[in-house]
């Protein structure tokens, strides 16, 4: 993603992140630098004392347009436990609501000494905008923006595969279902393709299959059983109900027949391939609960990574310097 | 210019620190990168039974606001239980005695330490907060505009340079 001046509106002139928008135009050095960083968060965790005093007197604002409790907790743990100040907005059902527009609403929250935005909205580019507009000391996070990005996911995914299977130069990853309405899997994609995995996989049935992932590097299946077989890391998507009362799928039944990892299916895959999931999911729509419970999924993993990686974004964006 | 045979202060710094601690029942804990290279010698000719801990204060900096967050962060490690140790605090080159202080907020994020000394290699002066080390290898005094580095080569052995060093 870039500016009409051709600069990365993520990163500041130095090269240092500054803003966390999109892993799309990421440098391979600082997603590695944020999945090393995130190993000290992880030692920090297992202390009686979790917090680390690095963003002490920093005002965060989780901004969430769009419901989402989950993430916005991981966001709120990740600044609590690095000691900044957290102020939850319920912003669906506020300002928004009375009409106020994206930017005064940035406006008067920067008035309150907001150093740093957390965005999740459902319209894509719209933490892109509130980058463009804020003071240059505010840094902006994006917490899932439309069907464009969700770059700590990707960022988190990232930590969870290096963590199991330490090297991605030959890894077989195949990511499985709603490719086209997520920005997960697109987050995923570019993440894998910035560190190099040489096969990446997008399963799904046509109609939820998005053009153009090929000039991405990314080899397509529609059958499930030959978009896993040999697979090291299989990224299961959660399956959004209300595609269920469009025309783009007939039934959870026969999703799950067509789509739903089982553990024989699973066996197709490497003996030794992990199970992803970003949450929250239905079990007996994508996944079996035995898949999902078993041996060889790395869900719970996940969130629990997730709290250290978005640490590490947050301290690494809120560190860069003031020069923009 | 002043010439620092490594070997010879670490020498000194051991022969203090054994007496200093006999009779007791330490942990040592070395301040990355430099300190921990330190306290794993120590442990060895000191006959320390318990494994070094390691401090990386990268997240516990007092000038994160204006210089940031370094990079190659290495995650802290501590595997003894800090509450109620015996503690030896373990660094290079004591300066303004800043590393020391966000070295001991550290430790106590894990426990609360019984006691913690502070044994340190070089001491160049310059204290900009009330820290002052138990044991010191040796004291010297160079301008605030000359770096004190401390390097280990593959035989374990240890060096120490002067360079100038760039204001930040």
């Amino acid at each position: 993603m870039r500016t009409e001046f051709g600069r990365n509106p993520q990163l500041n002139r130095n090269g240092e992140l500054h803003h966390l928008l999109s892993i799309e135009g990421l440098p391979r050095a600082i997603i590695e630098r944020i999945l090393d960083t995130a190993d000290g968060f992880i030692a920090s965790a297992s202390r009686e004392v979790k917090n680390v005093p690095l963003l002490r007197g920093r005002s965060v604002f989780n901004l969430f347009f769009e419901n989402s409790t989950r993430t916005r907790t991981t966001f709120e743990i990740a600044a609590r436990r690095l000691s900044a100040d957290v102020f939850n907005l319920d912003i669906a059902r506020s300002s928004a609501a009375k009409g106020e527009s994206l930017l005064d609403t940035i406006n008067n929250l920067t008035a309150m000494q907001a150093d740093m935005f957390i965005v999740r909205h459902a319209a894509g580019g719209a933490p892109h905008l509130i980058a463009r507009h804020v003071a240059p000391h505010v840094h902006v996070i994006n917490a899932g923006d439309g069907r464009h990005a969700h770059p700590t996911q990707g960022l988190l995914d990232m930590y969870t595969i290096r963590h199991y299977k330490r090297d991605f130069s030959s890894l077989t990853v195949a990511i499985v279902g709603d490719i086209l309405h997520s920005r997960v899997a697109r987050s995923d994609m570019h993440a894998l393709a910035a560190l190099g995995v040489p096969e990446i996989r997008a399963v799904g049935p046509l109609t939820l299959l998005p053009e153009g992932l090929d000039t991405m590097g990314v080899r397509v299946f529609t059958k499930l059983d030959e978009g896993i077989r040999g697979a090291d890391v299989i990224i299961m998507l959660r399956l959004q109900n209300e595609r269920m009362r469009g025309a783009l799928l007939p039934s959870a039944q026969e999703y799950f027949r067509n789509y739903g990892l089982t553990p024989e299916r699973l066996q197709l895959a490497k003996p030794d391939a992990i199970v992803m999931h970003p949450g929250p999911m239905n079990r007996g729509v994508e996944i079996d609960s035995r898949v999902a419970d078993g041996t060889q999924s790395v869900i719970l993993p996940q969130v629990t990574f997730g709290i250290a990686v978005r640490m590490a974004a947050l301290s690494i964006a809120a560190s860069s310097q003031r020069m923009q | 210019m002043l010439e620092l045979d490594a070997e010879a202060v670490y020498r000194s710094l051991a022969a203090r620190l054994r007496e200093e601690v006999v009779g007791r029942d330490i942990r040592l804990v070395g301040v990355h990168t430099g300190g921990v290279w330190l306290a794993r010698r120590l442990k060895a000719d000191l006959h320390v039974a318990h494994d070094v801990g390691v401090l990386d204060i990268s997240f516990y900096r007092d000038d994160f606001s204006h210089s940031g967050l370094k990079a190659g962060v290495k995650p802290s490690s501590i595997a003894f239980d800090v509450d109620g140790a015996d503690i030896v605090l373990v660094d290079d080159v004591l300066n303004t005695g800043r590393t020391v202080r966000a070295a001991m907020n550290e430790l106590f994020d894990y426990g609360r330490p019984a006691r913690i000394d502070l044994a340190v290699l070089i001491d160049r002066g310059g204290r900009e907060l009330p820290i002052a080390p138990t044991v010191v290898g040796r004291v010297i005094e160079v301008p605030p505009s000359i770096g004190v580095v401390l390097t280990c080569d593959d035989d374990s052995r240890f060096h120490l340079t002067l360079e100038s060093r760039r204001e930040d």
